[in-house]
């Protein structure tokens, strides 16, 4: 085969090329050749298409992405922006925190172990490549029905590779969600998020400047896998009599991510680089351009210089390649030889490949010829935009218009006890302790919080006692009955819990699902989401820093639930004052914060006993979330709540089953005047939290909540060892937990 | 004086941090020892930490074994200097024939992360003296090769020699023969054992308890008193 090069295309204009087999619309293969002047090399055209591609271009999201910009909350708390690798949040004390929730959800249903665990490692590399190290991660997964046969192919697979690939780099895993839905029976969600921490001045940014400055790869050698992985993966069905274009999932080596991000880090403790950027999708093709796009010259590399695994890739395959555990840096010229020490010390292998240029071109050799010859701007930042169509679907209005409030109710007390055991101990409302009992989340020692509490706490600073708290919250059901309030009730509730712990929430990153946006329905629950979360993250004040959207997820027409998985970052000043979710002593009062109304659309209860999704998802109040989050921390800060656990999905049932369960004391609740046991129980109200008081501090609590305006009702209090609804029914620990703890093993083990 | 205890950092060990950490939480100073090197620094003890050294390829510990630092630990190991291997440290231990025995993949199959009851057998050993026998503890297990084995004959001689050090109680998380969780050699100052007491020595982190702080403690006291 010969070399097509440079020279080469611009004498054979006519030769006919696979730009469509490569992904790329006729008018965007036109454009290529427009801004080049010719028609593109083989390497150029493989270049383009990766980077257009839907995974790496957001061109069918990003009319919709940018509210988030023009939306954007005032805030001093952000240091970085969305548009690097990951958003940056200033927590105090010199400390900046950095965090991104991604998703790996295609390569997950075909290969589940190594899909899910280069998630993480992706994400993973996302954090370290802004300065920082990595403290924790977390998991949130949704899979096909819990007794579809499928499942216990891609759970058990998926769960591994998040433990084998996080467990093997020392990350803490601190919380996560496990849903079942059939909706995503062909269509897992494996979302993956990372947390850094740095110091302001070691901030690190994806920029290539400073003319003769050295390109460095360093890491894994560069083989076949994953090669088009993300312009085919992402952007195609899984529809079986279609072309097969899907290549290779990409294996992960979490020993060689470690060593490299060991290493990394004592290069910044040196100061040795002056931009990076690791390789992800698109590779080398995505690290060199972003990095010559964002700097001020251009950049050369010679592309004969990388390491390879497989000796027979073309330059076009070393360019798509997606081999991980890879980081490129800019280096300054008297730098690098104490760069590559530091890499030999630790066994990296790392490769000169190239230097920044006075120019403004990327150009790419291959054996001294040039193949590659553009302006990098065009392929990292200049993809094309869509304006897909969008209308809201005919069957929204019938699906809104199926009251859940309808449904047949528990005729006596004998019915809704047996409701409460069917609901904790259905899939959803289980515990997940078979899950995530294969994630170390002790290891680093910093862990104050883990899953199943509301959020994950790890402390930064061990002198201090700074910590930082994370949640990550969605709900498909309810965002399908409708889009826009479904992506605030996640961003509320993630917002929530990170309050329940005790710390103040600062900022967002998402993770945004959805099906085809070539339907016009789905784009209209994705411009619905997008919106509704824009609003929402204005209206708390906690800014969108960076996120990952994944479309396509549907089989045939069968698109998932739309489902906005909504991360919260949040800063405890000191982690000893966190709440946990325990009811730890018998005696003090629970408290219910919030107000209960009959909102069963898209509830747990409607699902389990019902089979049910319709009417409309429950109200969101914004503002109420505000203060009910206030009122959390400064219960904490001074002293007054021992115990809180935020309301969510199976309502308040839910809550107190997983307090008691977790503190191992029982409770007795009074249905407050004015509710029905079954709407106290079941209903799934949003701004809703139970505390569990001390006596001593019932009256100074409740009188802050009075003079904030927060609704409160003493429901009971914590006792003996059942839990029982007076006048209803009475449920010993022991057959609540037999039940919440016995499903998942039952169903996966 | 104060003691000072070696940590060593392999490629691809996890907890070398939070060991050093608990070191200095028990009032000695942590040194660290790189793999590398065959220099121990004059430590008076050291402690071979979790993680995935070398990424447990071919077999975990294997080839940690070679590094030149177990060198140097083995020749001052034989010579009576308190070394403490935890989880992958244990590992390692086992591979350089510092402890009898081998890990094999947990019965479950799967990475097991939970806090683990254990009950101490002896209290004979430099990294337990501070410990009562027969008492019961709980700290935090994490492996996924775990499940300790080793010939009946080399299982009776320990039993025998007072050198099985902890079992598990009320759970065997990985199928290790007689529930064994950790061993010594004959003299006492080796040990070995996967769970990990060193994320277990804050009130506030991990489990909330401090069960695991006494391992350092005894160390210690025996450094500061020899």
């Amino acid at each position: 085969m010969t070399l097509d090069t440079v020279k080469h295309a611009a004498e054979t204009p006519e030769s006919g090329q696979p730009w469509k087999e490569l992904g790329l619309k006729e008018d965007e293969y036109a454009r290529i050749r427009e801004i080049l002047g010719r028609r593109p090399t083989g390497a150029e055209l493989a270049m383009y298409s990766v980077m257009w591609s839907e995974h790496c271009s957001y061109k069918s999201s990003k009319v919709h992405l940018k509210q988030f910009g023009e939306k954007a909350p005032q805030t001093d708390a952000l240091l970085v922006g969305i548009g690097e690798n990951a958003g940056v949040v200033d927590v105090g004390q010199g400390y900046a925190v950095t965090f991104k929730i991604e998703s790996h959800n295609h390569p997950s249903y075909i290969e589940p172990y190594q899909g899910a665990a280069t998630g993480v490692g992706g994400i993973v590399r996302d954090i370290l490549a802004m300065g920082a190290r990595p403290v924790a991660v977390m998991d949130p997964l949704r899979f096909g029905a819990a007794d579809h046969p499928d499942t216990k192919r891609v759970l058990p697979g998926v769960v591994a590779g998040v433990g084998g690939y996080g467990n093997c780099l020392g990350l803490p895993n601190i919380g996560g969600e496990v849903v079942f839905d059939p909706c995503y029976q062909g269509n897992p969600l494996v979302n993956a998020l990372c947390v850094g921490v740095m110091k302001h001045e070691d901030i690190h940014l994806a920029q290539a400047s400073g003319a003769g400055n050295k390109v460095i790869l360093y890491g894994a050698r560069t083989g076949g896998d994953g090669i088009g992985g993300v312009s085919v993966l992402a952007s195609e069905t899984f529809d079986s009599t279609g072309p097969s274009r899907r290549p290779a999932v990409q294996v992960g080596d979490p020993f060689q991510e470690k060593l490299l991000i060991e290493c990394t880090l004592e290069i910044f403790r040196e100061q040795l680089v002056a931009g990076i950027q690791d390789l992800g999708g698109a590779g080398l093709s995505c690290a060199t351009s972003e990095l010559a796009s964002a700097g001020s010259g251009g950049m050369r590399v010679e592309l004969d210089t990388v390491p390879l695994r497989d000796a027979t890739l073309s330059p076009e395959e070393i360019l798509m390649s997606e081999s991980q555990e890879r980081m490129c840096a800019i280096v300054e010229p008297d730098k690098v030889d104490r760069f590559l020490e530091i890499c030999e010390k630790w066994d990296v292998i790392a490769t000169v490949i190239g230097e920044v240029t006075e120019g403004s071109r990327l150009e790419i050799f291959w054996h001294g010829e040039q193949i590659v010859d553009v302006p990098p701007r065009s392929v990292a930042h200049e993809g094309p935009t869509y304006h897909r169509p969008y209308a809201r679907p005919d069957w929204q209005d019938t699906l809104q218009a199926d009251d859940a409030g309808r449904l047949p109710r528990p005729a006596d007390s004998a019915e809704l006890r047996a409701q409460v055991l069917t609901l904790v101990g259905s899939p959803n409302q289980a515990s997940k302790s078979w899950v995530t009992d294969q994630y170390d989340r002790f290891v680093q020692g910093n862990t104050v919080l883990a899953q199943p509490e509301d959020s994950g706490v790890v402390r930064i600073d061990a002198d201090t006692d700074l910590g930082v708290a994370l949640a990550t919250d969605g709900n498909g059901r309810y965002a399908k009955l409708d889009p826009y309030t479904g992506a605030q009730l996640a961003l509320a509730e993630a917002y929530r819990n990170v309050a329940a712990t005790g710390a103040k929430p600062l900022a967002v990153s998402d993770c945004l699902n959805f099906g085809s946006p070539e339907d016009p329905a789905v784009m209209w629950q994705f411009a619905e989401a997008t919106r509704g979360l824009a609003d929402g993250c204005l209206a708390l004040g906690t800014p969108v820093t960076g996120g990952n959207v994944s479309l396509y997820n549907q089989t045939g027409d069968a698109a998932i639930h739309p489902t906005p998985v909504v991360a919260v970052l949040g800063v405890i000043d000191d982690v000893n004052r966190r709440t946990p979710m325990a009811f730890g002593e018998q005696g003090q009062l629970i408290l219910l914060l919030g107000e209960t109304r009959e909102e069963f659309g898209g509830s747990a209860w409607s699902q389990v006993v019902h089979d049910h999704l319709g009417g409309m998802p429950p109200a969101v109040d914004l503002e109420r979330e505000k203060l009910l989050a206030e009122i959390l921390i400064s219960g904490s800060r001074d002293g007054m709540i021992d115990a809180a656990h935020d309301l969510s999905d199976g309502g308040l049932i839910q809550a107190v089953t997983e307090s008691c369960l977790r503190g191992g004391h029982g409770a007795r609740l009074v249905v407050p005047d004015g509710l029905d046991a079954f709407t106290f129980l079941f209903s799934e109200s949003a701004g809703r939290a139970i505390v569990a008081v001390p006596r001593s501090e019932e009256l100074r609590f409740t009188d802050m909540c009075g003079a904030r305006g927060l609704p409160v009702t003493r429901i009971g209090v914590i006792d003996g060892d059942a839990v029982e609804v007076q006048g209803e029914f009475a449920i010993p620990l022991a057959e609540l937990g037999a039940v919440h703890e016995g499903t998942i093993p039952g169903l996966l083990a | 004086m104060t003691a000072r205890i070696g940590v060593v950092t392999f490629p691809g060990t996890l907890d070398d941090r939070d060991t050093q950490r608990a070191i200095g939480i028990a009032g000695a100073e942590a040194v660290p020892l790189w793999h590398r090197d065959k220099d121990l620094k004059q430590v008076d003890a050291v402690v071979l930490p979790g993680g995935f050294s070398y990424g447990d390829y071919l077999r975990a510990g294997a080839i940690s074994r070679f590094s030149p630092v177990m060198g140097s630990i083995v020749e001052q190991a034989n010579a009576g200097m308190p070394v403490l291997g935890i989880c992958n440290g244990f590992q390692v231990l086992c591979e350089a024939h510092l402890l009898p025995g081998a890990m094999l993949r947990n019965t479950g199959l799967h990475f097991v992360c939970r806090d683990q009851k254990l009950r101490v057998e002896t209290a004979a050993t430099a990294w337990t003296a501070d410990y009562a026998a027969g008492e019961e503890i709980s700290i935090p297990l994490k492996n996924i090769d775990g499940r300790y084995t080793a010939d009946e004959r080399t299982l009776d001689d320990l039993e025998a020699e007072g050198r099985v050090v902890f079992r598990y109680r009320d759970v065997n998380p990985n199928g290790s023969l007689r529930d064994i969780a950790g061993i010594s050699n004959a003299a006492g100052n080796v040990v070995g054992l996967m769970p990990h007491p060193e994320h277990a020595v804050e009130p506030l982190i991990g489990t909330g308890r401090t069960d695991g702080l006494a391992f350092f403690t005894s160390v210690i006291k025996k450094l500061v008193s020899a």
